[in-house]
């Protein structure tokens, strides 16, 4: 019986063994094909397959330049990026999003794409959008998808309202907003859910309607925190809102995204403050009849601006076939691909040519009204800062946090946005 | 009663994982959810099949696991048994560095670790994971074998002396047998961690063939914590269900390892 436990055994091992053997890595192939590796980040159904889909097409027509396709994942990609940079293997052509870069590109691990990319795709994507890309003198990707934050509304509790509905032309502005969302209010029903898990990109970027920027780059080049009105406006409407009407509900202050649309298809919201891209998830989820429109977000002193931070495609530094990598994007995003790309996600090309695609200006699942926003997007306010990460984690999301709670004045988070986070900055900044 | 409750506490995510698994899209989204799915569907399995490749992300993992498992219990039994029988300051400076070496966390490790892999060309390769998984789990191993070991009374081992059993007939049938069950749950936990762990996989896989069950369930997860949340619902439950079945088939084996040797014959 042991004899033919220990046989069982040995055989396993050796099935193990030859198995490993087979798994090691045998390197890239040769035959003088250039071998590309391209992270993506594409999640959804439709995005994955269609970038997957543009990868065949440029592998069939691009016999020499293979691309390989590597699924990669939001919730790690710096992790694993980091690694791979320090190790010298990161992935040939990179999908990211730009308020991840600055550390990337400042490290020296991802290339300068100005002399890489083809003339048509750089003068395509508008300049504000370049911004986001471009640290110190270099541009160090490609921004390609935005997303705008939007209101999403239950058509038939603001239609019954009565309230004007506003427009992309003529939108709210932050205290007809305020009012709005007070008259949308009533027994067992919010006029507006804030799902603000993660407040700090939020109230920064849509800080920029009222003249918010929190972040001042000084004359000696340093960035430095300063909290004025404009900075102010946002979040005392959303505290107020919370504490004061309850016209916005405190549970949601915890929640992410998705943990809001239950909610909001059970009627206990009449609005949703959320991502463009979210029309995807309420298209699957929602009950059969439920209506539901997309309103821009509200306006102050900038109008419609709000910043936002693309998703992007780099070149890493480190590989030998930097031009072919370039190549290979500004193949993805020309801009018949652009639409694919942006149709898959449920976001809004950053180029100007894919913009006036008509697919993207239909009035179904409220297309034409994020593309109408596309002009007053911006950089986000973060952007280039170096050390926001540990500002945002330590400083920022705490002390928001407690402020929209109830648990500290505008003063406090003043004090701490302002003194904690110019402490943290100055690190960054010796 | 207390039990009971524990063990409700302990299933209920499981359960709910379940639950979820077998809703529809629109079911997922109700402000009223529900124990049981109204309407339960296979979707989202025939989904998360579709969109990513579990079956080879899954075989991937078995290899990783099934291999860190075999070989860190090969490797930790004999030092474990070398750790316990010899008092003295090597083995005690061998426990203390056990202990110490629990404390490092991984991050810290990662780098080093990658480019020491990647000049021995073992980056991308399952066989580099599982040295990374035995180096992992060998001090947790060791750990446990140790304890299991002391547990064995050593006058036994005296008795089968006396009877004129020579040293390796000693280990192979006297302390052995009462050691099975301490080396099948040390198996066991070196099977769990390997099959379980998320980040050295992540980042020592570059290619989607090699990648592994923890990894690829990622895929189903996008920005700013949104989630694919059917898919990823059924393949989590579909990615739990290998331990369960070890976990299940070596109980009994704990169970009758720990009478066996009780009698010696």
């Amino acid at each position: 019986m042991r004899s033919r436990l220990l046989i069982l055994a040995g055989v396993v091992l050796a099935l193990l063994l030859a198995t490993l053997t087979g798994c090691s890595d045998s390197g890239s192939g040769g035959g003088g094909k250039v071998r590309l590796r391209f992270q993506s980040l594409a999640w959804q159904k439709e995005s994955v397959a269609a970038t997957k889909e543009l990868v065949k097409e440029w592998n069939a027509a691009h016999p020499e330049v293979q691309v390989q396709y590597v699924q990669g994942s939001w919730d790690t990609v710096h992790d694993q990026l980091l690694t791979a940079f320090e190790g010298g293997e990161a992935p040939d052509v990179i999908h990211d999003a730009s308020d991840d870069l600055a550390d990337f590109a400042y490290g020296g691990y991802l290339a300068d794409l100005r002399p890489l990319l083809p003339a048509a795709l750089k003068e395509d994507i508008p300049a504000r959008s370049w911004q986001t890309a471009t640290f110190g003198k270099g541009v160090y990707g490609v921004p390609f998808l935005q997303e705008p934050r939007v209101l999403i509304a239950n058509t038939k509790i603001i239609t019954s309202s009565g309230v004007r509905i506003p427009t992309p032309e003529q939108p709210w502005t932050w205290e007809e907003f305020r009012q709005v969302a007070k008259r949308l209010s009533g027994k067992g029903r919010y006029g507006i859910a804030w799902p603000l898990r993660e407040p700090v990109s939020i109230t920064l970027n849509l800080g920029l309607s009222t003249g918010g920027q929190l972040f001042h780059r000084e004359a000696d080049g340093k960035v430095r925190v300063a909290f004025g009105e404009g900075d102010a406006a946002v979040p005392t409407v959303v505290h107020d809102q919370v504490n004061v009407d309850g016209s916005a509900a405190r549970t949601t202050l915890g929640m992410g995204g998705s943990d809001t649309l239950p909610g909001f298809f059970g009627g206990r919201y009449a609005m949703a403050a959320l991502g463009f891209s979210y029309r995807q998830q309420i298209v699957q989820q929602a009950p059969k009849g439920f209506e539901w429109t997309v309103l821009p977000a509200p306006a102050g002193s900038e109008g419609l601006a709000q910043g936002v931070s693309p998703q992007t495609l780099s070149v890493a530094e480190d590989s030998p076939h930097k031009r072919e990598a370039a190549a290979f994007i500004g193949f993805l995003l020309q801009p018949r691909n652009m639409v694919r790309l942006a149709q898959g996600d449920w976001m809004l090309p950053t180029g100007a040519a894919a913009l006036k695609d008509p697919a993207l200006h239909t009035a179904r699942y409220g297309w034409a009204t994020g593309a109408a926003l596309a002009g007053a997007l911006r950089s986000a306010p973060a952007q280039s800062v170096r050390g926001y990460p540990e500002w945002k984690d330590k400083v920022a999301t705490p002390a928001l946090q407690e402020y929209y709670s109830g648990a500290i004045d505008l003063g406090q988070l003043r004090k701490r946005l302002v003194k904690d986070g110019n402490l943290v900055l100055a690190r960054y900044q010796r | 009663m207390a039990l009971l409750g524990y063990l409700v506490f302990l299933a209920f995510p499981f359960f709910w994982l379940i639950s979820t698994a077998f809703k529809p899209a629109r079911e997922l989204g109700s402000l009223h959810p529900t124990w049981i799915p109204r309407h339960p569907t296979l979707d989202n399995f025939r989904q998360a099949f579709d969109e990513q490749p579990l079956l080879r992300a899954g075989f991937n993992s078995l290899v990783a696991a099934v291999s860190a498992a075999l070989i860190a219990v090969v490797v930790a039994t004999p030092m474990a048994y070398v750790m316990a029988r010899r008092r003295g300051r090597l083995a005690t400076a061998a426990t203390g560095w056990v202990v110490v070496s629990q404390a490092f966390p991984f991050v810290l490790l990662i780098i080093p670790l990658f480019l020491v892999l990647k000049s021995l060309h073992l980056i991308n390769s399952v066989a580099g994971l599982v040295m990374v998984y035995v180096v992992w789990s060998l001090p947790f191993a060791l750990w446990m074998l140790v304890g299991y070991v002391r547990a064995v009374p050593l006058e036994l081992e005296e008795a089968a002396a006396v009877d004129g059993a020579g040293r390796l007939r000693t280990l192979v049938s006297v302390t052995a047998p009462l050691l099975a069950p301490g080396i099948v749950a040390t198996g066991l936990f070196a099977f769990i961690t390997a099959w379980n762990e998320f980040f050295f996989a992540l980042v020592l896989l570059k290619t989607p063939e090699k990648q592994t069950l923890p990894v690829v369930l990622t895929h189903f997860l996008g920005a700013e914590g949104a989630a694919d949340l059917g898919p990823l619902a059924a393949a989590a439950f579909l990615a739990t269900l290998p331990s369960l079945a070890v976990f299940a088939v070596i109980q009994r084996r704990i169970t009758s390892g720990m009478l066996a040797g009780a009698v010696k014959s």
